[in-house]
């Protein structure tokens, strides 16, 4: 069966087309949008592990439910890089049925109460909602998301997928981020022998030491593992392909199909004076030692610096991250210094919004040029040069320009530098034959994921740079399929 | 896995360990560390890789007791385990033919200096190893240090073992008695600085293993990152062996004190 013919045959079940008649969809866009629950902006400013978002209430995920107009030809679903049947899992909300919605939702995703939490849907699935074109909100669809998987988590009723039977093709994974574990599930279902191979002592990657605690919390990354773990996949710890064990082994071993998620680890400098002061460092030292290795902990071994008046250089997801954790660690002044306006900054609106309602100062339009330090070498000062923008660059946004002589010098004690990372080199490097970018990603073809190598595919950050966590997902997915068509004897 | 096999103490506060870990030990080669993590709440600190056994799958650590982290690993006993171990890691030394070469170690630095000169022995070179410490007691590895090479020279703060003086004073000797091509130092960071110091006076090449702060020793970070020759490296994938005559140890001694007062509380 094809998608179409399946989403077709799910709304035509009798439940489904009783509940459309049960509503018109006047009643239904009337509906206004569910307002998401939050912890106080003071209270949660001093709170290092509470979620922020307190997820949706039974009450509200019904009334949510009854907005989406299960759609013919669910758009929503095409701005959905992991194709989940959105109606479908929706439409088993509102009839009261929260496990089966779950179960809809680990058809094609792994990880559905992460997804729910960190995809930004405002530009994927929302995006494409039947309701914006009439003028209304999107429907809700990552609260759904989130309220059926943490549904299912709280019930302890947890499904595990369905599993093909065994074909014995054992098949590698090298990094378990959003990528590799969105692989691993895929191939699992299918029947391959699948191990996936982790550099640090944490399964997660990007979810476990970069993303902090407020927004996605370790535990619940754990659960979606431990599904991952039931359904037959295999994780090696502490085990570096291209360091620990090569290509070459991996084939002694008899693995022979081969997926690269290594994703997007190295964090850039700026090289400007100072940047090695102590106190200055990169958002992923900061952000590993809080998130990864728990240092604001006082029970762990790992130190962190807290600073007192502490900014945060540069203005995505991660310099959002950064700049509220510092404010949770202590900080009475926690700045964000960007060097365009407001209106480029990449990071979600959301993010912005909580990290100012949690008192954060946007210094935008400002660009560091020069850190100061004491006689011990910790960072005292940060001279910013002020900015004013020109005509749009390369990039559709409009390009900063230093105003000359417009320079300000701000105390800090510690320095966050939050201005992207690049392509991990280790696989580009161990494995002989790949193909690689100026940039140092993994040139694979589009539709399969498939490098120049012919056991070998690739996805997320190690071939887009840095991204975001669903498309990393949709990579995994699409990498599955295409190693399947591949390998299916 | 990373179970403990045997446990030696060299002195009071340093200990060898040998751990099985057999990835490790039939990929590692001279100069690669690994990074070890003790207890679900350890943090993760590098260790260079002493030796290792490919037929027992062991690599041996060797550990000096200076704070809470060191300190839990050499309480563990044969039979434990090492919660982590991951490696090998960082670039392998650079061994080639060049002549003679003056390997210079001091303190705990002379357990990852062994596998060096091993290989600068086996490579054919007239290997001349001077051997730093405070005092007597402190001096390890001598014996093993003997079989490899062709010269060693002790040198003890207070005179209480070989010669009295610094490991510069030895080094220094040995360059007015001889022609030497390559030196290779490791130890505490300001030994290495003095070292380079005075190599550099008699431009003999000379290569340096940084050990600075690390997290997670892969280059996601840039906790362990030197200026070297006005360039930001990171110890744990471009180095940790560097040419010492490039390396700003100002910098890396300030920013090794960066958790000091933590440290210390």
């Amino acid at each position: 069966m094809t998608t179409e013919e399946l989403i077709a045959a799910r709304r035509a079940e009798p439940w489904r087309v009783e509940l459309r008649g049960s509503m018109k969809n006047k009643e239904r866009t009337a509906i206004p949008r569910v307002k998401m629950n939050e912890l106080d902006p003071e209270y949660r400013s001093h709170t290092r592990v509470e979620e922020v978002n307190l997820g949706l209430t039974k009450e509200q995920a019904l009334s949510e439910a009854k907005r989406c107009l299960d759609c013919p030809n669910p758009t929503c679903m095409q701005g959905c890089p992991v194709g989940i049947h959105i109606p479908t899992f929706i439409k088993n909300i509102e009839r009261g049925e929260f496990l089966e919605a779950a179960k809809v939702l680990k058809e094609t995703s792994a990880l559905p109460a992460v997804c729910g939490r960190v995809c930004p849907q405002e530009k994927q699935c929302e995006s494409q909602c039947i309701h914006l074109k009439m003028g209304h909100e999107a429907v809700a669809i990552g609260y759904l998301e989130r309220f059926a998987a943490d549904y299912e988590r709280e019930s302890g009723n947890i499904s595990i997928p369905a599993i093909a039977e065994k074909n014995g093709i054992k098949i590698a994974v090298v990094g378990s981020g959003p990528a590799g574990l969105s692989f691993a599930g895929d191939m699992a279902k299918r029947g391959y022998e699948v191990t996936v191979f982790e550099a640090l002592h944490e399964i997660g990657g990007v979810l476990k030491y970069g993303i902090p605690e407020f927004r996605l919390p370790n535990k619940i990354v754990d659960v979606e593992i431990d599904g991952l773990r039931q359904m037959g996949v295999r994780f090696e710890k502490d085990c570096i392909v291209g360091k620990t064990i090569s290509y070459e082994d991996l084939h002694t071993y008899g693995f022979k199909g081969i997926f690269v998620a290594s994703g997007a680890g190295l964090p850039n400098f700026m090289n400007i004076p100072g940047e090695n002061l102590v106190g200055v460092m990169s958002s992923n030292e900061y952000l590993t030692r809080v998130n990864l290795m728990d240092a604001a902990n006082p029970e762990s071994d790992t130190p962190v610096l807290k600073g007192k008046h502490v900014a945060v250089i540069g203005g995505g997801n991660t310099a959002m991250d950064s700049v509220r954790t510092a404010r949770r660690l202590g900080a009475e002044r926690a700045m964000i210094v960007y060097r365009r306006s407001e209106e480029e900054m990449p990071a979600r609106l959301e993010e912005v919004k909580h990290a100012k309602e949690e008192g954060v100062e946007f210094l935008t339009l400002h660009n560091p040029i020069e850190y100061i330090g004491d006689e011990r070498g910790r960072v005292r000062q940060m001279r910013l040069q002020k900015m004013e923008l020109g005509e749009p660059d390369a990039s559709g946004r409009r390009r900063p320009i230093p105003i000359e002589g417009a320079i300000e010098t701000v105390d800090v004690d510690e320095v966050i530098v939050s201005v992207g990372v690049s392509p991990n080199p280790l696989i580009p490097h161990a494995f002989q034959g790949l193909d690689i970018s100026k940039k140092g990603t993994i040139v694979v073809e589009q539709d399969t994921m498939r490098s120049a190598l012919p056991d070998v595919y690739a996805g997320g950050d190690i071939v887009r740079g840095g991204a975001t966590v669903i498309l990393a997902m949709g990579d995994g997915r699409k990498a599955a399929a295409a190693m399947d068509a591949q390998l299916r004897p | 896995m990373n179970k403990i096999v045997n446990k030696e103490h060299f002195s009071a506060n340093v200990v060898k360990l040998e751990v099985e870990a057999p990835l490790i030990a039939r990929s590692r080669k001279a100069g690669h560390f690994v990074i070890v993590r003790e207890g679900e709440k350890g943090e993760r600190i590098p260790l260079t890789i002493a030796g290792a056994d490919t037929e027992k799958g062991t690599i041996t650590l060797v550990i000096q007791a200076v704070g809470d982290s060191s300190r839990k690993i050499c309480a563990l006993n044969v039979g434990d385990y090492l919660t982590d171990v991951v490696g090998p890691l960082g670039q392998a030394t650079h061994i080639e033919k060049v002549g003679t070469v003056v390997c210079a170690g001091g303190g705990v630095g002379v357990a990852p200096l062994l596998p060096i000169v091993e290989a600068f022995h086996k490579a054919g070179n007239r290997v001349i190893v001077v051997l730093a410490a405070r005092t007597k007691e402190l001096i390890i590895l001598e014996e093993q240090m003997r079989q490899n090479s062709d010269e060693v020279i002790i040198m003890t703060d207070d005179g209480s073992y070989g010669t009295k003086g610094l490991v510069t004073d030895g080094v220094e000797a040995v360059i007015q008695r001889e022609k030497v091509d390559q030196c290779v130092t490791i130890g505490p960071a300001i030994m290495m600085k003095f070292v380079a110091a005075l190599t550099k006076r008699y431009e003999i090449p000379t290569v340096a293993s940084l050990n600075t702060i690390m997290v997670d020793g892969t280059g996601m970070c840039g906790a362990c990152r030197v200026t070297v020759g006005g360039k930001t490296k990171f110890v744990c994938v471009d180095g940790p062996e560097f040419d010492a005559h490039q390396v700003d140890f100002d910098e890396m001694i300030m920013r090794l004190g960066a958790y000091k007062d933590m440290e210390r509380k």
